[in-house]
């Protein structure tokens, strides 16, 4: 006997939509997933018209300097808050490595206090300390089967008091060259800040990694349905381990970056950036509850942030506005997303 | 105190069975919640697992799909016996799961899901890395649920959008698409309306009717009535009875869920 003499399963057509659903709905979902790179258009233009002087290359070399650092910390938290889980220690790791590579590089000086072999043992210095928190971080949490939030919680109160017991809370300014040029060379007629260049960079490469790849793929799977991925073979406590560890490395990283930026290695480097990085992440369409997410939409997020802090400076607004309009358009966009996915959802 | 009944093979032929599993048992601390479980599943049949809550249904089947390991007694699959430490070495010997909950990621589009960790990757130098072949995962799924007669409007739709019937039949298909002989379905309707119910009972007798040996765990008596070739009855961890439904009723399976068929036999065998 042929099966496909038989009736059919019917799979699909999707949920039909509701006809009936409110006008805003409906737009929202025909707009997808691109709505917040319309609203960062919208930003650049509002504040285009009210202050012209955001499009001078002053406005953008502030604004994507100061994008750096957040964007570099962004892309390791999506992979963290894709698996459903949360990297609150990032900031503090941030500082920590960038500390104690500076440290490093204060006391062991190969070829010099800016040779060659200096700047290499700092750097890997850097992106080896905030590995191995992230790896810590990662096996307290599938290991000891900790909350993320409480994990990182504790690494990131414990880390920025090791930060300032390394130099005494004090910072270290006497870095090599290569390490002071790099925060502030750039091509492309001043435009493109090497720092700039490298965060774009991570931004590709592991935008590729996620959404092109087994690794990337097992990210998803993992936060859509941990208890499926592990039925389905997959090694989950690793992976989970390996993705702290992304975001570990790059949160050495983002203390490389920083610590070249401003040619010194401070004890309160960092502070608070976890939160930008998580509402970049937000904003950018990621799921807080895990399975959803890109790198594509965290870059949008960590623009949209950017562009609002040097857009609410050039308007003159008050410090401590900006910090209000920011914390109004993380609800907003997460308020917004959720309206937007809200007909056929689980 | 077992009813002996031959195996009957879907083809009315004897051949090795799929799947044998012998005098099985499992002890939790000082329970035992499987006391001796015997079961036959052979190709092309359809076999309903019953027993009444705490019968040792799920501690069977999740040691045939690699969840829990057995205290004693073995599994055999085409006649030899094999360990089943994880799922997947169930897998690996055929057997697939269709657990109650599906083991789906509703965030991912239903290709994704039947590769979920057994994605296709580009050969050559960079696949060592796992560059991800999705073309070739995209119709694959679509072909190997066409083979199974499910249609779908598309495997890239999200997972999570479809109806709980549609899901059911992505999960059947996914188990069905690699291959598998042996099909353990946990509960598959316990969650679905009555058409869904029907559709789902069509696509496994249809699975079935290629080959597959079909193991159906359900607390719903008349659909197991009607799909299944044969009904084995669990009662405190041990298999009371193994029935043809073409030649018993529904009643009669109840009886030995209830322990009162079994009861009643033991008593006719006391006065004989």
């Amino acid at each position: 006997m042929s099966i496909s003499d038989q009736m059919p399963t019917e799979v699909a057509p999707e949920t039909p939509r509701d006809e009936n659903a409110p006008a805003f709905q409906r737009f929202m979902e025909s707009i997808g997933q691109f709505w917040t790179f319309g609203v960062l258009v919208a930003l650049i233009l509002i504040f285009g018209i009210a202050a012209p002087d955001l499009f001078s290359k002053d406005a953008w070399l502030s604004t994507s300097e100061f994008a750096v650092e957040y964007l570099i910390l962004a892309v390791g938290q999506t992979f963290v808050i894709i698996t459903a889980g949360i990297d609150l220690s990032d900031g503090a790791v941030l500082g920590f490595s960038g500390m104690a590579g500076a440290l490093l590089m204060e006391h062991v000086m190969i070829g010099g206090p800016s040779g060659a072999g200096t700047v290499v043992i700092g750097i890997a210095a850097m992106l080896l300390a905030g590995t191995l928190i992230g790896v810590l971080n990662g096996v307290l949490i599938t290991r000891i089967k900790l909350p993320p939030f409480i994990v990182t919680l504790g690494t990131l109160t414990a880390v920025g008091g090791a930060t300032n017991l390394l130099n005494n809370g004090t910072e270290i300014t006497t870095l090599p060259n290569f390490i002071n040029n790099m925060g502030t060379a750039s091509v492309l007629d001043g435009w493109l800040p090497i720092p700039v260049l490298i965060a774009l960079a991570v931004a590709v490469v592991f935008g590729l990694i996620l959404a092109r790849t087994r690794f990337g793929l097992r990210t998803y799977s993992i936060g859509s349905n941990d208890a499926g991925a592990r039925r389905a073979g997959i090694r989950v406590d690793r992976h989970l381990i390996m993705v702290y560890a992304i975001s570990g490395f790059l949160a050495g990283l983002a203390g490389l970056m920083v610590t070249a930026n401003f040619q010194s290695a401070s004890p309160i480097a960092g502070a608070n950036d976890e939160l930008y990085a998580i509402a970049s992440v937000v904003i950018g369409g990621a799921s807080i509850f895990g399975g959803r997410g890109t790198i594509f939409g965290t870059v949008i997020g960590t623009a949209i942030l950017s562009v609002l802090t040097t857009g609410l400076v050039l308007t003159n607004v008050a410090p401590f506005w900006q910090q209000v309009a920011i914390g109004v358009v993380v609800v907003a966009a997460v308020a917004i997303d959720r309206v937007r996915t809200r007909a056929g959802t689980d | 105190m077992r009813e002996e009944v031959p195996a009957p093979a879907g083809s009315g032929v004897q051949t090795v069975p799929f799947v044998e599993v012998r005098r099985l048992t499992k002890r939790y601390g000082s329970v035992l919640a499987l006391r001796g479980a015997d079961l036959e599943l052979h190709r092309g049949e359809v076999v309903g697992l019953v027993g009444d809550n705490g019968a040792g249904k799920s501690t069977l089947v999740n040691i045939l799909s690699g969840g829990i390991q057995p205290t004693s007694g073995s599994v055999l699959v085409d006649g030899t016996e094999v360990t089943l430490r994880t799922p997947v070495d169930a897998r690996r010997a055929g057997i697939e799961t269709v657990y109650q909950d599906l083991s789906l990621a509703p965030d991912l589009s239903i290709w994704a899901n039947m590769f979920l960790g057994r994605e296709a990757v580009v050969k050559g130098p960079l696949g060592r890395i796992g560059w991800l072949d999705r073309k070739a995962m995209m119709e694959r799924s679509a072909t190997s649920l066409e083979e199974t007669n499910i249609r779908i409007a598309s495997v890239l739709s999200r997972t999570g959008r479809l109806s709980g019937g549609q899901r059911q039949a992505v999960a059947v298909g996914r188990a069905v698409s690699w291959g598998s002989r042996v099909l353990l379905l946990d509960e598959p309707t316990a969650a679905l309306g009555v058409e869904q119910q029907q559709r789902v009972g069509e696509l496994i007798k249809r699975v079935a009717a290629n080959g597959i040996a079909v193991l159906l765990i359900s607390h719903n008596l008349p659909q197991v009535y009607e799909i299944c070739d044969r009904v084995v009855v669990l009662f405190h961890g041990e298999t009371v009875a193994n029935l043809r439904t073409s030649e018993i009723d529904i009643d009669d399976i109840v009886g030995w869920i209830t322990g009162s068929a079994l009861a009643a036999r033991r008593l006719h065998e006391g006065q004989a």
